[in-house]
Order: structure tokens, then C-alpha cells, then sequence
């Protein structure tokens, strides 16, 4: 039986401003909502998901299994070691894509990487056979990996190792390049397979030393303290990027290894502030797909873009991928490039802001609000706006400014398309041209059509 | 010369009363001949039509209407400019760092811990802004109508699973802590508990016990259509228990339209096992009216039933004719239906009591007819006539223009959210007119429109004026049979 003869009465009132008023005026207590009408043609859909009676529990369940992941860094290996990827099948981000729509930087990725796995000698000798589909393309989120920007693996890259200890479950990535002119944005000169064969040779052996020699990072933990160090897990990691040096700088020392290599990959790694966005991006992944398949949920599972498509998937639609034109970022650039230079959103990374961190956590990073062009107000308004899409709030990733109120966890379509209010990305950007690297870095959101799609499927497969 | 303006704007949304406003300042505007600005539903594009725009090529219901008549360039851009003015987002107060409202209920609920979410938006969103609502753990009160009762059903089951309350769809009124909440009046605390499958049928009994100096302990309205074979009395039933654990309520009154006669046989049969008395006023041939039920509850109570306050017009004998009523409230038009059928014979109604006797609301019929303004299907995309009275201030014009038409009753609807002054446009539309009117004042005496007022006002304009609407429809009926 309802109390609410016995509460003291509190109101929530959306539509027409009139009844509010006259509650108001009585000396109740309400709460007005800034109500509109859903995205024209949804108000079937969304009637039939709401009426699925597996969408309230289903969405719960699917957030208690995302908080009751933890992810922990138990290894780092070569990818053709735990992923199984043969000489001639290449990973990257984003829904599935063949070469002929593949965007610049992401041609200029997989042609860095075939040089890279001697495939061929010069990457432009790369064009052909990519052509001809001598080349697998496979997404990394077919592999239980993510990979950013251009999300490249093959099989001589290292990878981290993410366990979820209660399941076994894994989820890997690669390691993070640093900024520049680098292969995850599409630059494949000499300097870009030089360092990736230094990232071979030198630092994933004495990464995997020192993991192994430290025992399992918990990734999950460092996640949760960086968002109160200013870091938002996407477009800031240097907090995160910190504590693992910290917790493994010991460990890589006493690994056997040369002084001077441990010296340059510790070095390399302190001067890298997205160094962490790599153990970031699995960690995520491993809590999200664990909320993957779940009947009747609504939530987002993952976002992805390979630099011409936006893909996302929900819970309650399987593998499916829901895919609209990626849009191209708004934000500031390098040097004198400026938007005619950036390719489309690309990469795996947005699936930080899928669990809530990233453009979602935005007021926990003041500090580079500017970066991405907004300021601090912004930074809190985005953040308060991401609650109104989401089903619940993260119970340890906490952000100070808040009051240390959760994170929001859990997009879900339905609320998407009933505000109209869009997921936002922290992002950043590539050279439309393959070869040129990042030019700047900016905000991007989904295109809104992939939104109706999803609710689609949700539709169809509530009244089945 | 005029230049006209029509605009179908996308993606911008104000609610209907909102919008009746911002039409009437733009209408205002010096310079300005006719203007509309409302939402783009079928019905708001058939007005734009009749008032002789040219139609949009294309405007959804998610598109905003804006149409402009003005006598000259400078005058249409004045007006533009009171709709950008009227429309414009108020700033949130606090600066750029003040949160912005919740945009849904369940993150709303998120703050405010378990709600009555008070659902107004247009009928087709309404099932889903509920159950997001149910969801977040809230009750619910739909005023929405346009409801479909599938969807009625299954938010009143998904509540029931949960321990919750759904009030509506088309839940027009309820008093909750004392608070009235939609069309509802100031009244005071008392012994009383009110279940409600009829918006008007409550506020009736509300006033009635006013008049006699008893007030509610609560006014639950379940929504017009809960004692039909579809909703079976799922909110009734709920609502029931409810009051039933109230200590302070000492007698239920249970009101409802015409309910199906085995769903009415089963609530009398659930009442039985209540500790608590339950009083009925079901709407029907044969059963006691409003007024007439409100009695017997005074009797339980051991309150002396008082002389229903009303107020004689002009005397006057009227001619021969019709019988027309002009509805606001639905529950009050069937039972003024009931009530003059058994004297005068046939009502058409656009909510009859018999198939055979429906006829087209917008279209004066002949004989006797009844129309009830606020049914589903004149309210989608307007404002309740309890709000706007403009349409049937333009019917009561032109049935009075119908020698036909005998004496006209109507009913003025006063409280919370209602008109702040209905008798201001109606006195005078009343004294324009030279056949009887017989208006059903449904209101509190401390209702903000102030009853007395508005009864003398109306009164002074020939009106003959009755609190109790079955006195009103049992007055009316006598002129008519009294007529030559």
C-alpha cells in the first residue's frame, strides 16, 4: 500500500506550469521539471520499452554488475600472445569498418602498423594489400580489448592485462604512445615504428617485470582516487598516470633490467600524461562488459567511433551495433591547424565516458576545461546535464566539487531521447590527412540518430 | 494591407497554457489582427486553418505554431518580437554555477527521495513520464488525458506490483495534506475521505461538504475511466485501502461517472470488507445524484443538511425550444444529462448517455443537446475550458442566435489552477444574450475566485445561479416543460 497520506507531501511536477504554480502557491513543496516532448517519431518506442516488464530490473542489474567489477593489471604481454591475432589481422577502434571507408588516420595506422609487423617495407607499400583484403580488420571490442584513436593492435604490440578477479574475466589495451606525431593518430613516419619497436622490446618486457614482480595494480582503486585529483580518466590522466609509476617504479628497478632502460621507461612513462588513458580504457571496458546481454536493459554498453562511424551497443540488444556518421570535434588546436584539418571523432576512448568518467566526470577536471574550450561553469553544468541521461550514480568514483556525488553511471537510451540531451565526449583529435597525427583536442557528441535506432531494436525485442 | 506570418517551429515546445497567453498578449499587440501561437496538433492546425492562415506545409505536434495577422511590416515585427520575449527562457537564478532543473522525474526523485510526480504533459508522453516516475518509487497523478487505457492499465498494475498509487489518467483533481492538486479547492481538514473516478464529481461533493461546513481528510481522483470493464477498479480499489488506514478519516465517499455495472457490483463487494463506511455516488439512471448522495453522507455524519446556496436570476419566461448545456466538467454534464433525460426525454451529447443519442460537438444540433468541452477530444493541444473559456463563449453566442434554443445551462468551475475570474467574460457574454441561463457554480467559499462574488456577478447579469448542479439541470428542465 502507497504512505503517501502518511509522508509529508512532496511534489515532482512536469508539464503544464499552471499546476505547480497553484501547489506552490498552497505552500507545498515542489520540484518543477524543465519537460519536452521526446524526439519526434520515438513516443511509440518509448512507450513499448518502458512497458517492457524487464527494463526496471534489468537496468539495475546491470548497474550493480558494472560497480561490482574491479578491475586489477595482472600482466602485459604481446598481443599475439593472449588476443591470438595471426601476422595478417589487424585491430582497431570503433564498429566494424573495411578499408575503403576508412577514414585518414586510421588508414594511416594500419599502414604504420604493417610496416611495423614487417609486412611490408615501406607503409604506402601497405595500400595494396589493405585494398584487397589481404588484411583482416577486426574491432577491438570483438576482442575484448579497446584501443584509442585509431586503436591499432597487432600482434608484436604489448598489451596490458585487465582481471577481474571474482569472474576471471579480461579486457587488454594497448600501450599508450604519448602525444604527437604518433601512430594512434594516423602518423606512420620513421620516429612513430621506431618507438613502437622500443615499446616492444624495452618497455612492455620490464612493464611485464614489474607487474609481475609487484603483483596485480588495482586499476579500479587508482581510478577512483585520480577523479579526486583533478583527473576525469580521458583527457586527463596525470594523477593516474602518477600513482602507477608510483606503485611499479620499485618493482621495474629490482626486474634485472638495465638502469638505463628502466631509467627510459620510467622516464617515458612520467612524461607521458595519458600513459594511465590505457589501463583507463580496459578497466572500463572489463566493468561495462560485464553488464553486457542482459534482457530488457536500456543502458549503453559501449561507445565507439573509427573515424567515420559512431557505434554504440546496449545491453538488451546483444552484439548489435548501432552506427550514425561521427561527428567532428569542437575544441581547440595545435599550432596553426585548425577544422578543416580534423578528421571525425575516432577512437575506443569514449568508453570512459560510457562508465561515466571523461566528458561525464568533466567536473572533476577543471583544470582542463580549457583545454577542450569551456570553462569551470561548464565543466559542472556538463556534468549535472550527464545525471538527467543516466540510471545511477557510481558508488565509489566520487567527484569532490559535487559534494562528492557519484559519477553518472549508466547511459540509458530512453532518457537520451526523452531530453534530447547527448552523451559528451572529452576527445581528441586527429589529421584528416593519413600521416599527420593529432591537431588538437575538443568536445564531440553521438549523432543523435543512432539513438532511435538502438530504441528500435529495444522495441522489437520488448514486444517479442 | 496586411501582411501575414506563419511559422512551424521545430523542436521548440511551451505547454497549452503556456501558450494560450503568449497568444493573447501577441493578439494584443497594436497592429496585430489575429495570432496563434500554439503547439502543431491536428486540432491547432484546423484552428489556424479557420481562422484563415495559410496552412504550415508541414508542422507536427513537437512543432511549435506561430501565426501573425498584422495591419503592416512594423506591426508583425513588433509581435515577433513579444513572442521571442514571451517565449524566451527565464534565467536560473544563482548564476552560471546554479543547477539547472531535473529534466525527468526519476532525476528528480533522485534528490527529493519518493514523490507524487503530477503528470500534465500531452496524453501520448504521459505513459511514459509515469512510469519513469514508478520507477524512481513515486506516486503518480496523471492529469494528462488521451491516455490510452492499455497503457492506463498497465501503470496501475506495475503500481500495484510496487505499492504504489496511480491517480489518473484524466485526473482532474485531488487534496492531498491539505494541498489541492490540478482544478481543486481550498477546503478544510475534516472527516471525510474521497475517492474520485470523475474530476468534476468530486469537486461537486468537495463544495457541497463546504457548504455544510465539513471538510476531507484526502480527495483521491483515480481517473474517469477506473470502474470501467477495462481498468476494473485498480486505482479504486488502492485508493480505498489507502483511506481505509487513515485514522482520521471517518466515512469514504466514492464518486464516479456511469462505472460498468459487475465492476461497481465488485468495489461494493471490496467495500464491504473495510472497517470504514463507504458512501457511493455513482453517476446513473436511477441512482441518487451528487447532491443528493453528499446528503446522505451528511446524515451518516450526523450534519444537519443545509439549503444549498444559490442566487435567482431574472425572472423570466422563456420560449419555447431547447434545452442546451455547455459543459467544463464531465461528471457534471452526464449528471445534468441523467437528470433532464428523465424529464425531457433524448440529450444528444458528444458524451451520451445512450450511442444512439451522440452528436458532433462543433456543429449546434437540434433538440436538446449537452457537450462536454473538456473531453478528450476538444482538449488535445488546448487548455482545459475550465481554463480557456473561448470556446464555449463563442457556442454560447451562437446557440443563443438559434431560435431553437430555449434556456441554456452551463457550468462555471471555480479553484486551484481554474480561471482567475470566470465570471468577468462570461457576465458579459451572458447579459448579451436574451434566452434563460442556468449556471452550476462549483466552488469553496474560499476558493481564490471568491464564490460570492462571482455568483453576484453572474447573478447580475440574469443568470440563475445554483451550487448544486442537480438543482441547476432539475431548474433548467422545469423552464423548459414550463415554457409555452
Amino acid at each position: 500500500m502507497t504512505d503517501l497520506l502518511k509522508r509529508d507531501l512532496q511534489l515532482i511536477a512536469a508539464g503544464v506550469d499552471l499546476f505547480a504554480e497553484a501547489a506552490a502557491g498552497q505552500a507545498a513543496r515542489v520540484t518543477r521539471i524543465d519537460w519536452s516532448p521526446p524526439l519526434a517519431g520515438t513516443e511509440a518506442d518509448l512507450a513499448t520499452v518502458l512497458a517492457d516488464p524487464r527494463r526496471a530490473d534489468a537496468n539495475a542489474e546491470a548497474v550493480r554488475r558494472v560497480q561490482a567489477v574491479r578491475a586489477l593489471l595482472v600482466d602485459v604481454l604481446p598481443a599475439g600472445e593472449v588476443l591470438g591475432l595471426g601476422p595478417r589481422t589487424m585491430l582497431h577502434a570503433g564498429p566494424p569498418i573495411d578499408w575503403v571507408r576508412a577514414s585518414g588516420p586510421l588508414r594511416g595506422a594500419l599502414m604504420g602498423a604493417a610496416a611495423f609487423e614487417g609486412l611490408v617495407a615501406d607503409p604506402q607499400d601497405a595500400v595494396g594489400p589493405l585494398e584487397r583484403g589481404e588484411i583482416t580488420l577486426d574491432p577491438c571490442h570483438h576482442h575484448s580489448a579497446v584501443g584509442p584513436m585509431a586503436g591499432v593492435i597487432t600482434r608484436s604490440m604489448w598489451v596490458f592485462v585487465l582481471e577481474d578477479p571474482a569472474t576471471g574475466r579480461r579486457a587488454y589495451c594497448s600501450l599508450n604512445e604519448g602525444l604527437g606525431k604518433v601512430l594512434r593518430y594516423g602518423a606512420y613516419s620513421d620516429d612513430v615504428i621506431e618507438r613502437l619497436r622500443w615499446m616492444s622490446s624495452v618497455l612492455g618486457p620490464i612493464l611485464q617485470a614489474g607487474v609481475r614482480r609487484n603483483g596485480p595494480v588495482d586499476v579500479t582503486a587508482i581510478l577512483a582516487q585520480m577523479v579526486q585529483m583533478g583527473d576525469e580518466a580521458h583527457n586527463r590522466n596525470r594523477a593516474g598516470t602518477l600513482m602507477l609509476l608510483r606503485e611499479l617504479l620499485p618493482a621495474m628497478i629490482e626486474s634485472g633490467f638495465p638502469a638505463s632502460d628502466v631509467a627510459e621507461a620510467a622516464r617515458f612513462v612520467g612524461g607521458n600524461d595519458h600513459f594511465f588513458l590505457n589501463l583507463a580504457m580496459p578497466a572500463c571496458k572489463l566493468a561495462l562488459d560485464a553488464a553486457r546481454d542482459i534482457p530488457g536493459s536500456t543502458m549503453v554498453v559501449a561507445m565507439a567511433r573509427n573515424g567515420t562511424d559512431f557505434g554504440i551497443q546496449v545491453s538488451g540488444t546483444g552484439d548489435a551495433w548501432f552506427t550514425g556518421a561521427a561527428q567532428v570535434p569542437d575544441g581547440l588546436y595545435l599550432g596553426d591547424f585548425g577544422p578543416d584539418d580534423a578528421n571525425p571523432d575516432i577512437g575506443d576512448s569514449a568508453i570512459t565516458e560510457t562508465i561515466g568518467l571523461g566528458g561525464f566526470a568533466m567536473a572533476a577536471a577543471p583544470a582542463i576545461v580549457r583545454f577542450v574550450g569551456g570553462t569551470v561553469a561548464d565543466a559542472l553544468a556538463n556534468t549535472r546535464r550527464m545525471y538527467e541521461i543516466t540510471l545511477a550514480e557510481h558508488a565509489t568514483f566520487a567527484v569532490p566539487v559535487l559534494d562528492f556525488r557519484g559519477t553518472p553511471l549508466g547511459i540509458d537510451v530512453t532518457k537520451v531521447l526523452r531530453t534530447g540531451i547527448l552523451p559528451q565526449i572529452n576527445t581528441g583529435m586527429a589529421g584528416k590527412v593519413a600521416g599527420t597525427g593529432q591537431v588538437g583536442a575538443g568536445l564531440v557528441t553521438p549523432p543523435l540518430d543512432i539513438f532511435p535506432k538502438a530504441l528500435r531494436a529495444l522495441a522489437a525485442a520488448a514486444a517479442a | 494591407m496586411t501582411v501575414e506570418h506563419v511559422e512551424a517551429r521545430a523542436g521548440a515546445y511551451a505547454d497549452s497554457v503556456t501558450l494560450m497567453q503568449v497568444s493573447r498578449e501577441v493578439a494584443s499587440t497594436p497592429g496585430v489582427a489575429a495570432a496563434l501561437v500554439a503547439m502543431g496538433t491536428e486540432l491547432n492546425v484546423d484552428l489556424l486553418a479557420g481562422m484563415g492562415f495559410t496552412r504550415p506545409p508541414s508542422a507536427g505536434p513537437n512543432d511549435l505554431l506561430i501565426a501573425i495577422r498584422a495591419h503592416d511590416d512594423a506591426a508583425l515585427s513588433g509581435a515577433l518580437a513579444v513572442v521571442a520575449e514571451a517565449l524566451a527562457a527565464r534565467p536560473a537564478a544563482g548564476g552560471s554555477f546554479a543547477e539547472q532543473p531535473p529534466r525527468t522525474v526519476s532525476s528528480a526523485a533522485r534528490v527529493t527521495g519518493p514523490a507524487l510526480a503530477l503528470i500534465s504533459v500531452p496524453g501520448r508522453h504521459a505513459f511514459t513520464e509515469a512510469m519513469d516516475a514508478l520507477d524512481a518509487g513515486c506516486d503518480v497523478m496523471i492529469f494528462s488525458d488521451n491516455v490510452p487505457v492499455e497503457q492506463e492499465v498497465r501503470l496501475k498494475d506495475v503500481a500495484a506490483e510496487r505499492g504504489l498509487l496511480v491517480l489518473g489518467p484524466d485526473c482532474g483533481t485531488a487534496v492531498i495534506g491539505g494541498v489541492g492538486l490540478g482544478f481543486a479547492h481550498t477546503v478544510a481538514p475534516g472527516p471525510v475521505g474521497l475517492v474520485a473516478a470523475s474530476g468534476t464529481g468530486a469537486q461537486q461533493i468537495l463544495c457541497l461538504l463546504d457548504a455544510a461546513g465539513v471538510g476531507v481528510t484526502a480527495a483521491l481522483g483515480v481517473g474517469g475511466r477506473d470502474l470501467s470493464s477495462a481498468v476494473a477498479g485498480r486505482s479504486t480499489r488502492a485508493a480505498l485501502t489507502a483511506l481505509d488506514d487513515d485514522p482520521a478519516t471517518e466515512l469514504i465517499i466514492l464518486v464516479s461517472k456511469p462505472p460498468a455495472a459487475d465492476v461497481a457490483a465488485d468495489i461494493r463487494a471490496f467495500a464491504q470488507t473495510l472497517a470504514t463506511p463507504v458512501q457511493y455516488a455513482l453517476i446513473g439512471t436511477g441512482q441518487p445524484d451528487l447532491t443528493a448522495a453528499t446528503e446522505q453522507a451528511l446524515g451518516q455524519l450526523g450534519v444537519p443538511v443545509p439549503s444549498w446556496p444559490h442566487w435567482p436570476g431574472r425572472p423570466a419566461s422563456p420560449r419555447t425550444g431547447s434545452l442546451r448545456g455547455l459543459f467544463a466538467g464531465g461528471t457534471l454534464c452526464d449528471e445534468a444529462m441523467v437528470i433532464a433525460a428523465e424529464r425531457l426525454g433524448p440529450i444528444g451529447s458528444n458524451i451520451p448517455l445512450r450511442p444512439e443519442w451522440r452528436v458532433d460537438p462543433m456543429t449546434s444540433g437540434t433538440g436538446h443537446v449537452m457537450i462536454d468541452f473538456g473531453d478528450d477530444e476538444l482538449t488535445a493541444g488546448r487548455p482545459h475550458p475550465m481554463i480557456d473559456q473561448s470556446l464555449r463563449l463563442e457556442r454560447l453566442a451562437a446557440e443563443a442566435r438559434d431560435p431553437a434554443t430555449s434556456v441554456i445551462v452551463l457550468d462555471v468551475v471555480l479553484g486551484h489552477s481554474a480561471h482567475p475570474d470566470p465570471a468577468a467574460e462570461l457576465a458579459p457574454a451572458i447579459e448579451a444574450v436574451d434566452v434563460a441561463v442556468v449556471v452550476s457554480l462549483i466552488g469553496a467559499k474560499a476558493d481564490p475566485q471568491d464564490l460570492n462574488r462571482q455568483a453576484a456577478a453572474l447573478r447580475a447579469a440574469g443568470a440563475h445561479v445554483y451550487t448544486s448542479n442537480a438543482q441547476a439541470a432539475r431548474f433548467a428542465a422545469e423552464l423548459i416543460e414550463a415554457a409555452p
